[in-house]
């Protein structure tokens, strides 16, 4: 059982809806992200999305576009997202990682390249955002190396694609909560509902619902309905500025807390 | 002038045989495949979101370029409002000043708004309005493609939005303001390296997340399918026409065609009713900017490599991390660090030759241009020149190199005044 079946299987004995923090990779400080990855699970995260930083990311609102840009600028490339990952394994082998980003620092790197590294380093899952399943045969090192791969849904999703998409996930299902890019506003938490309950109720796999949800009050929203929520964009604003490694754990802490008592509240 | 109406590239069926060494490919018009793939190129790398309105554009299209009636429409637009067909020029004094092969120009600078650039958005309007579509978006780098949106977006009464990079709103104040006078709004963008890719980027976006009610019309043969197919659809007309004018004036076809590759609109539009003849050689020049070898480029072709960017794969310009390179050329619209998938697979099959121009050698010919013609081309259009001029010079007086003239270059006098120091 992969890394994170096995922590999906865990929290639905605990009755728990997962947290999925997303951070960039490198921002706020590209010398400290294995320290970051540690302040997470520390603050409660159940499976981590760390973000490879790409220079032309489409689906990105201006958070993440602007994390991305200074990790680029500060030299952090996929090997060094590689590497963290196989530093954060020495003293964390329970936490699942999936790496988000965009196809072509992977392409770049190499398929089969990438794939053996990034099993070495003990990634668990990817999620190429650029990735359809339509196009998705590139990535067949990968799947044959053992990475799991993140799909995602989308309210336009039209149904006999969902279908096929709750057939072919793995990992989990990552529901795009509306139309739009990371870190807009408008939640319309009805409207998910309903479709996350379809999607649940077909997908071969847990469904984690993204985009839109910045705090307590909108991740208890979803986590009526959803076996996890991920939260990236406010988080990633919340971390921009940190001084230092204790600052930004501290800016972590701070951040997940009222979440976390949000999702076990519920 | 024996061009058919029928408008789009893929019934057009050319009756030379193509010889063996073309890679075996039978049919360049056969490509893209349902996918949009251009053998290893092409494709929908985009994220789930788009998947949906991308489907429906497609299937759109695909009905409308079979429907008798919007077949009419476009080619009544073509013909009154932009001008169509735009001729071919035989250049005899810059002929006789090279020395070579004959110089033929296809005056795609004579449409109306100054480009080939009408030749895709007047299409892509259309089918806005077929989709009931009310709201345009655009990116543009130049301006030009900026422009060209905002123009038929007035004309059929439709809401136009333009991203534009701020360092490209900086060098194109005078585009920048015509699209304002058109009633388009100009967005500036300013993430990124604040150009044209930055500004796809931006587009991207907006459609992604007002995708009900808008329209993206994409400048160039890049993008996610059906783009790189239905803009080179588009643009076809082009070589479609100079097919049969070289056939009707010359009775034969020209030894080489060349044309300038930004995303390479201009130049698939010429280039596609002329691949199955064997027997016309193929030439795509590329911005070399200060030299390929300097790395202030925007050569795709001559020195990128393979990778995925904008929603298809293709060439691309990027680092060893996959981080797409800012790139640098005179003419902001050659300025791209990618490349239509089409030119990509082209370049593969050896059917095309992607070479680098660099900006003094396209100035040079924007000058030789113009004293010898009378005739300002477009910075863009000055690299095919350029490699019209290298080619002509190696070649014998019987033989024709045919060169697409794309756009005029009114847009770029104030850029070639700074540059040559002259304050105006």
């Amino acid at each position: 059982m992969s890394r994170i079946d096995r922590r999906f299987a865990e929290l639905k004995t605990a009755g728990r809806t997962g947290l999925i923090p997303f951070v960039t990779a490198g921002d706020p400080l590209p010398e400290h992200v294995v320290a970051l990855m540690h302040a997470l699970v520390d603050a409660g995260a159940d499976v981590i999305e760390l973000g490879v930083p790409f220079s032309d990311p489409m689906a990105d609102g201006p958070v993440i576009q602007h994390a991305s840009e200074r990790a680029i600028a500060k030299g952090v490339g996929l090997g060094d997202v590689l590497q963290a990952v196989a530093d954060f394994r020495v003293h964390d082998a329970r936490t699942p990682v999936v790496l988000m980003g965009y196809l072509n620092p992977v392409e770049t790197y190499g398929y089969a390249r990438f794939a053996q590294t990034a099993v070495q380093a003990g990634v668990d899952g990817v999620l190429l955002v650029d990735c359809p399943l339509e196009e998705a045969a590139v990535l067949q090192p990968l799947r044959d190396a053992g990475l799991q791969q993140i799909m995602l849904a989308a309210p336009t999703t039209a149904p006999a694609r969902m279908a096929e998409l709750c057939e072919a996930a793995e990992g989990f299902l990552y529901y795009v909560s509306f139309a739009g890019i990371t870190g807009a506003t408008h939640l319309n938490t009805g409207d998910i509902a309903v479709r996350v309950a379809d999607i649940r109720a077909h997908a071969k796999a847990p469904v984690a619902v993204g985009f839109g949800i910045r705090d307590a009050a909108s991740a208890r929203a979803i986590a009526g309905f959803a076996d996890a929520v991920v939260i990236g964009s406010a988080l990633v604003d919340r971390l921009a500025g940190a001084t230092d490694a204790a600052d930004m754990a501290e800016r972590a802490r701070v951040f997940l807390a009222p979440i976390r008592a949000a999702l076990d509240a519920h | 002038m024996g061009i058919e109406a029928t408008l789009f590239a893929h019934t057009v069926r050319s009756r030379t045989q193509s010889n063996g060494s073309m890679n075996k490919i039978a049919d360049f018009n056969a490509y893209p495949d349902p996918h949009g793939r251009f053998g290893n190129y092409g494709g929908s790398y985009v994220a789930e979101t788009l998947m949906a309105p991308l489907a429906e554009l497609t299937e759109a299209y695909l009905r409308l370029r079979e429907d008798p009636a919007f077949i009419a429409e476009l080619d009544r637009d073509l013909k009154h409002y932009v001008g169509r067909p735009s001729p071919i020029y035989h250049a005899e004094r810059l002929s006789r000043h090279v020395g070579g092969a004959r110089i033929l120009l296809k005056r795609e600078d004579l449409n109306h708004t100054g480009a080939h650039k009408i030749n895709n958005t007047v299409g892509q309007a259309l089918v806005a309005r077929h989709m009931g579509k009310p709201r345009i978006i655009a990116e543009t780098g130049a301006g030009q493609h900026g422009v060209a949106s905002a123009t038929v977006a007035a004309r059929l009464g439709l809401k136009c939005v333009v991203y534009m990079g701020a360092v490209d709103i900086e060098r194109q104040q005078i585009n920048v303001y015509r699209m304002k006078l058109l009633g388009a709004e100009v967005v500036p963008v300013t993430s990124g390296s604040k150009t044209l890719k930055d500004a796809l980027n931006e587009a991207m976006r907006d459609w992604v997340t007002n995708v009900a009610d808008t329209f993206y019309i994409i400048g160039t043969v890049a993008g996610p399918h059906p783009y790189p197919m239905m803009v080179r659809d588009f643009n076809a007309i082009v070589g479609r026409e100079a097919r049969a004018q070289m056939l009707e004036e010359y009775g034969r076809l020209p030894d080489v065609l060349t044309a300038c590759v930004g995303g390479g609109s201009n130049a698939i539009g010429l280039f596609h009713a002329f691949l199955n003849d064997a027997s016309v050689r193929i030439v795509g020049a590329e911005a070399a900017g200060e030299g390929i070898a300097t790395g202030h480029h925007a050569a795709s072709l001559a020195a990128g490599r393979p990778g995925v960017l904008h929603g298809n794969r293709t060439y691309v310009l990027c680092d060893d991390n996959g981080q797409i390179t800012e790139t640098h050329s005179i003419s902001a619209g050659l300025d791209y660090p990618g490349v239509g998938p089409e030119h990509a697979f082209l370049k593969d099959a050896g059917r095309a030759q992607y070479v680098g121009v660099t900006d003094d050698e396209a100035m040079e010919a924007f000058h030789l241009l113009a004293r010898q013609e009378g005739i300002l081309a477009a910075l863009e259009s000055s690299h095919a020149v350029a490699q019209a001029i290298k080619l002509a010079r190696e070649m014998s007086k019987d033989q024709i190199v045919l060169c697409n003239l794309s756009g005029r270059g009114d847009k770029d006098v104030h850029t070639i005044a700074a540059r040559e120091g002259v304050l105006i």
